[in-house]
């Protein structure tokens, strides 16, 4: 089910397309549902699909094509480094080896305390701030070095 | 029309065709994949690119619509070039298992590769594994080889209705699956195998049966509606191992109903009768034909010597042939007899003696998806009628047609509805009135009505939804073409099944032709209007398929019936056979149905005899036999002319079902007899009971999708897809609790003096004051179909 | 001169605030235009007439687009902004949000009027959370101040605008595919035709346009056509923002004119880092193919340069610079790795070569080349080249086509010794 919080926040949502396009808020249902559970279990979609009025499929076809839904339980933070190119030049690729050191995962993985799941992520539209990471698909953090990501996790409770 | 070049032909075309289009009708082959003339474009597999004069790119062809000089090359080194290159992309992730692959033989994607494919792969890398999925009992899946040409999601969207199956995830992780792990119900699904144009979407039940070009294929017609759908059934060792359609535009397009596709499977029942069995008390024994037939004709002689013609009573099933109905009629009218129905599943005969012609849908089928307002009385129209109810909703889809609807269950139709007015069978009639009335009230239809109904209009006051839904019918306040209104108003085999059909039937013509629109009749059974026609009807005077129940007779003769899942009344029929001294079964199937017979005669499925069908909108259509009889079974035609034979009446020595067909219609052509019988009209107005109440709780006995005729119910796939759907009493929220029940809760539904236990279940697509309970096997107990019945917690 | 356009609020304390804004004279040409009922003609004709082409990387010219759109139409047209930008080296738009956010709005309000418009969606980047916040932010502002909304200015013009947050699919860039988007659907691109113009959002006609084509419209509005094409050069109209990372000093976005030359612009991004020495620049995005360091030194930021001295394009000014250490077969494996990741699918040589390109490179990269596989890489690479539905495929193969052209040898090598000649 869905909380009277979630679905107002999406009633909002709805107000920005005309009535009889109510598929169109899928996105930032999905969203919002993600930000309150963490992560999208199928009951989750299939709750978003029903209060939107759409086939279940059609929302899933969604909540699989974005990124930055997650399909998995993932940890209280999720840490997305951007690899490509610009970051890459800027060597990404050391962040991404200081953070799995540090918290003992590979990309794509879970610490098993549950706290952090690691990412690797495509182009944020930030390049100028190469390295850079991404919390919770919201909180930027650029111009990265070994030293700030320390003192970033040593701030992520 | 545009002038333009394919290939170096000068050809006109229609504007707004597409490339391929245009090549199609030419004849030039473009090869394509997610590209189908039934379907949106979506241009995505890439395979029909070709080269376009002053383009430098390549155009895919079904996407590109053709504009006046251009010029089209589909085997240039270009277009080639592009082809090939397409071909091998399909290829690199495509597992190279035709030997093993069910669609070996039969595959889009093998054969397009042997004109375009390299011989050996540039591709090194790993290959692309898909999970499979399970979408249910009809449909098998082998997901890593699905080209996702979305042919298949776009079908189920599009042509079934609903969104079941989607592409998920994206790029090279991009898959087709239902969701998580539902299966695809549509009532159309195995649609799908047909387009997927590779192994990806197979039959389920035909899996590693046969290989293609061990299959001899052969044309016949469905059995299982009053649609006529044209298949293709494949046979191997005599056995029917698969049915797929036959193209036909003006029918089933290249579609049909799982129904159509699936119900071969009951033609290699186990329980298949295949020699005559004879009751000695309470035992059956098998013997042979000549004393199977012997008994048979010597205890119906009897009876007729004893009492008269008026002894016996011929039950045909609508499903019967027109061959078989023919036949049995006539033999029952040679011993005196006019006892004769084939409407099993009615209960209110008062029309007869006042229809003009025969009843029938009215128009041609593709007529409907051109309508732009119809009404429908009656009907669970993706049950009854699965492929007309598609066509139905491409008008609304396409055309933006409004439908009205008005019944006894709110089933959704998957196509938006209108209007729709959801009210017990009863209030039905009420709501015809009102509907009646307001359409007569419209200022432009000024048209007269009959005093008859003009005098019971007085009283009836119009609901806001009666009136709505006959300005939408009437194209009020639209632009309608009024000369030519596309308008339709249907009854559905919910009407015809209902108490009171006879005021449905006459309330429904009175209000199509006050708007002038179609009036028409979908009906049950594959033949209903074939047997109609051959007048396989009581004769004047004599009795109907109810009241040769309610009013027993000594010997029944029974034609391709199962009593108690095929009448109108389980418990009346059971009664009238248990007390007949003789019941003499033309069966294709063991059937603990017919306990009550005296002698089972094994007749032929359809497929395994020629015969004559006539669909709902009155196209004869005859067909050979698909398979050699099973056992000892013979085509029914052939038993009721030897039993003819035995009875000593003359006038039986047909050779072939031709002659029998070749009399049915004297000697005429049978378009030339069908157009002057058709009608739908009625010499006059019947009485019309308005202000219809009835307090008392009402059954809407339903005919399930895969409950309809002795072969599905014997087809285990479809069986198993009904399965899903367990036999319940449902009923509205308010009901339920009205009754103080909880849903699930055992109940006892009893109507006259049987009863069942099923579970409640809440529907709020039931009407008010209506508990929905099928007809089958387990209701069997049951009375009427509709009527009242009660239901009380079960102790 | 610099950030004289839609940079204008940069150097201003609270950049993004309305207060600022019109304390530049924001809103005033809006206001001007809808309250003297500015014929739309007039409207085009000037951004005609000031060069502007789309910022979004395709460079179609902004006033022709805008004459597509059917003009006596009755029913809804949709107006759309892509903030979309995922190209990899793109970082411009989210700074045009985060400082100038009325800008855009303005821009959109005007071409909504000129376009017959009542309703606007900005599709944001989904990575780019706080810049979302701030254009709701400053959307409620505009709301608040009555230059967004019913009747505006008390003339019959009404003009809303929304807010549509992405979540992670660069090809929602793609126009079409970010329609579908936002009508709640997966990014799969449209076939086209039909276009937006005719066939757009909801299946209505709409317009697109990049967040700096929009935002660059109260400029041209206010100063005139002619006053924003002098800040340019001759087919290039206008200021430009580059967008500068990789393998600089000071990496950022940087608006100043048209045809500035290429060192001039790499001297304002602090020059090559590490005082290293310049190989190679992307000039226009990592779909634009890339470009040797001689070759780029002779270029000056513009369409026809790039084009004609590059051999690459302008995209959308992404400008993603690489020094001598850079080991251009990894570098491409990522470029390619990114396309394989955000191919959407539908169409088979995208779906089925990105991932194919990718492999072979990867393998080059992991030492594990084939002697034939640089000429299968082109052969692939050209057989996905325009045959795509949407331009992604071509995007991918550009990069792989123009690294083995300017750097095979680096390719060679890998093949022949396993591992980079950098190294060696
Ligand atoms: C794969 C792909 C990605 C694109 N990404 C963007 C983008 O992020 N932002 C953008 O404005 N245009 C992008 N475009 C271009 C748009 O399709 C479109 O041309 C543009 O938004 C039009 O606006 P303009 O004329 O103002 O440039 C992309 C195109 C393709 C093919
Ligand atoms: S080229 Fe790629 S991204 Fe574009 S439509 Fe085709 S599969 Fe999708
Ligand atoms: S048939 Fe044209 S692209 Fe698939």
């Amino acid at each position: 089910m869905l909380s009277q919080d979630s679905t107002a926040q999406i009633d909002k949502e709805l107000a920005k397309y005309p009535a009889d396009q109510r598929r169109a808020a899928v996105m930032s249902a999905l969203r919002i549902v993600q930000a309150e559970q963490g992560w999208l279990s199928k009951e989750a979609i299939a709750d978003v699909a029903n209060y939107l009025g759409i086939p279940e499929i059609a929302a899933l076809e969604v909540a699989t094509f974005y990124n930055m839904y997650e399909l998995e339980p993932v940890g209280k933070y999720k840490l997305t480094v951007c690899t490509n190119i610009s970051c890459l030049l800027r060597d990404s690729q050391e962040i991404v080896e200081h953070l799995e050191s540090c918290l003992g995962v590979h990309c794509g993985e879970t610490t098993a305390d549950g706290k952090f799941t690691l990412r690797e992520g495509e182009c944020m539209g930030a390049c100028g701030g190469a390295p850079l990471l991404h919390i919770n698909n919201t909180d930027m953090h650029e111009f990265l070095t070994p030293e700030k990501i320390d003192a970033l996790l040593a701030g992520l409770k | 029309m545009l002038q333009i070049e394919i290939d170096g032909k000068a050809v006109e075309v229609e504007h707004g065709s597409t490339i391929i289009e245009a090549a199609d009708k030419l004849g030039i082959p473009i090869p394509r994949f997610c590209y189908h003339k039934k379907l949106s474009v979506a241009a995505n597999c890439r395979m029909c690119l070709v080269q376009v004069e002053k383009f430098a790119k390549p155009l895919p062809a079904c996407a590109t619509p053709v504009s006046d000089g251009m010029k089209i090359f589909t085997r240039s080194e270009a277009a080639v070039d592009a082809q090939k290159s397409v071909m091998e992309f399909l290829l690199i992730n495509h597992p190279l298992d035709c030997p093993i692959c069910d669609q070996g033989g039969e595959c889009e994607l093998q054969d397009i590769a042997v004109g375009y494919g390299a011989s050996k792969t540039r591709y090194t890398e790993e290959k692309r594994v898909v999970l499979n999925k399970n979408i249910g009992p009809l449909v098998a899946t082998d997901m890593t080889r699905c080209i996702q040409c979305t042919r298949c999601v776009r079908f189920l969207k599009e042509v079934g209705g609903m969104m079941e199956l989607g592409l998920i995830n994206r790029g090279e992780h991009a898959e087709i699956t239902a969701y998580v792990d539902k299966s695809v119900d549509s009532e159309l699904s195995g649609n799908i195998i047909d387009l997927c144009p590779v192994g990806a979407l197979t039959s389920k039940p035909f899996r590693y049966t046969a290989r293609p070009w061990e299959l001899a294929r052969r044309p016949t017609i469905s059995a299982h509606d009053a649609l006529g759908s044209q298949l293709e059934m494949h046979v191997k060792n005599n056995r029917v191992l698969r049915t797929i359609p036959r193209e036909k535009e003006s029918i089933n397009e290249c579609w049909i109903s799982d129904r159509d596709r699936f119900a071969y499977e009951g033609l290699n029942s186990d329980e298949r009768l295949t020699v005559p069995m004879i009751r000695r008390g309470d035992q059956w024994v098998e013997t042979d034909w000549q004393s199977a037939l012997e008994f048979a004709s010597s205890r119906i002689k009897d009876a007729v010597a004893r009492e008269g013609g008026n002894a016996l009573g011929v039950l045909v099933s609508p499903n019967s042939t027109m061959e078989e109905g023919f036949l049995a009629k006539k033999i029952a009218r040679e011993l005196g007899c006019g006892n004769v129905d084939h409407r099993l599943r009615r209960s209110d005969f008062r029309l007869d003696g006042h229809f003009q012609g025969t009843p029938w849908m009215g128009c041609n089928i593709p007529d409907v998806q051109d309508m732009d307002r119809v009404l429908i009385i009656g009907s669970n129209l993706r049950n009854e009628h699965p492929l007309l109810t598609h066509r139905l909703r491409q008008a609304v889809r396409l055309n933006a047609a409004e439908i009205s609807v008005v019944n006894a269950l709110e089933d959704d139709p998957l196509m938006r509805v209108a209007f729709k007015n959801t009210c017990s069978p009863d209030d039905t009639i009420n709501f015809l009135l009102q509907l009646l009335k307001a359409m007569s009230g419209l200022q432009r239809l000024s048209l007269c009505l009959p005093p008859t109904l003009n005098g019971l209009l007085e009283d009836v006051v119009v609901s806001n939804n009666a009136q709505a839904m006959a300005e939408s019918l009437a194209g009020h306040g639209k632009d309608y073409d009024l000369v030519n209104p596309r308008s339709a108003v249907f009854l559905g085999n919910m009407a015809q099944q209902h108490p009171r059909y006879s005021e449905m039937y006459s309330l429904a013509e009175a209000i199509s032709a006050l708007c002038g629109a179609t009036f028409g009749v979908l009906s049950e059974a594959a033949n209903r209007v074939g047997l109609d026609l051959a007048r396989v009807l009581p004769s004047s005077g004599a009795l109907n398929a109810r009241t040769m129940l309610e009013q027993p007779r000594s010997a029944y003769l029974l034609v391709n019936v199962e009593p108690e899942v095929d009448c109108h009344n389980a418990q009346l029929v059971n009664q009238a056979l248990a007390a007949a001294g003789c019941v003499v079964a033309m069966t294709a199937y063991k059937s603990s149905a017919l306990r009550e017979a005296d002698v089972l005669l094994p007749v032929t499925p359809y497929t395994e005899s020629s015969g004559t069908f006539m669909s709902m909108e009155g196209r004869v259509q005859s067909f050979t036999a698909v398979a050699k009889p099973l056992g000892e079974a013979r085509p029914g035609w052939k038993v009721l002319r030897v039993l003819g034979n035995l009875l000593g009446l003359s006038g039986f020595e047909y050779d072939s079902s031709e002659q029998v067909k070749n009399e049915i219609f004297g000697g005429e052509k049978p378009s030339r007899v069908v157009w002057n019988r058709l009608n739908n009209n009625l010499r006059e107005l019947t009485e019309v009971n308005a202000k219809v109440r009835t307090e008392s709780l009402q059954r809407v006995g339903e005919v399930p999708l895969y409950e309809s005729d002795a072969i599905v119910r014997r087809a285990p796939s479809l069986q198993k897809m009904a399965a899903k759907k367990p036999v319940v009493a449902a009923m509205n929220a308010k009901l339920l609790a009205q009754l103080g029940l909880q849903d699930g809760e055992l109940v006892k539904v009893s109507q006259g003096n049987g009863s069942v236990r099923l579970a409640a279940k809440c529907d709020d697509r039931v009407a008010d004051y209506c508990v929905r309970v099928p007809i089958c096997a387990q209701t069997a107990a049951l009375g009427d179909l509709y009527g009242e019945i009660q239901v009380e917690r079960a102790a | 001169m610099a950030n004289e356009v839609c940079f204008r609020t940069l150097d201003l304390p609270n950049p993004a605030s309305l207060e600022t804004y019109r304390s530049i004279g924001g809103y005033e040409t809006l206001k001007r235009i809808v309250t003297e009922k500015v014929p739309a003609t007039e409207i085009i004709n000037q951004v005609k007439i000031s060069g502007l082409r789309g910022r979004g990387g395709a460079g179609f010219p902004t006033g022709l687009k805008w004459s597509f759109m059917p003009r006596y139409y009755d029913g809804e047209k949709y107006l759309v902004c892509n903030s979309d930008e995922g190209e990899p080296g793109t970082f411009k738009d989210r700074d045009i949000i985060r400082y100038n956010p009325h800008q855009v709005i303005e821009g959109m309000a005007i071409a909504a009027y000129t376009m017959g418009v009542r309703t606007g969606y900005n599709y944001i980047h989904g990575e780019i959370w706080a810049e979302y916040q701030i254009f709701e932010r400053a959307l409620e502002e505009a709301r608040a101040a009555g230059f967004l909304g019913e009747n505006l200015f008390g003339t019959n013009f009404s003009f809303n605008l929304f807010a549509h947050h992405g979540y992670g699919a660069y090809i929602c860039g793609e126009e079409t595919a970010l329609i579908e988007s936002i009508e709640g659907k997966k990014g799969q691109p449209r076939f086209k035709p039909p276009f937006p113009a005719s066939y757009g959002v909801f299946g209505k006609p709409t317009n697109v346009n990049n967040t700096e084509s929009y935002a660059s419209i109260p400029y041209i509005m206010q100063h005139g056509g002619q006053a924003f094409q002098d800040l340019g050069v001759p087919n290039s109209g206008g200021t430009k923002i580059f967008s500068v990372s990789g393998h600089v000093e000071k990496p950022g976005n940087f608006e100043i004119g048209m045809g500035t030359p290429f060192p001039d612009l790499l001297a304002l991004a602090g020059g090559v880092w590490k005082g290293r020495k310049l190989k190679a620049v992307i000039p226009g995005g990592s779909s634009t193919a890339v470009v040797p360091a001689d070759m780029m030194m002779q270029c000056t930021m513009d369409y026809d340069s790039i084009s004609k001295v590059g051999k690459s394009s302008l995209g959308a000014g992404s400008v993603i610079v690489m020094d001598e250490s850079t080991d251009m077969v990894k570098a491409l494996s990522r470029l390619s790795y990114f396309y394989y990741e955000e191919s959407c699918g539908q169409c088979t040589p995208c779906r089925e070569g990105t991932g194919w390109l990718w492999r072979v490179v990867r393998r080059i990269a992991e030492g594990k080349g084939r002697p034939e596989d640089l000429e299968l890489l082109t052969d692939v690479s050209n057989n996905i080249s325009g045959r795509t539905i949407c331009a992604l495929g071509d995007a991918a193969a550009t990069p792989v086509i123009s690294f083995i052209k300017h750097f095979r040898p680096e390719f060679e090598y890998y093949i022949e010794h396993g591992r980079s000649m950098l190294a060696a």
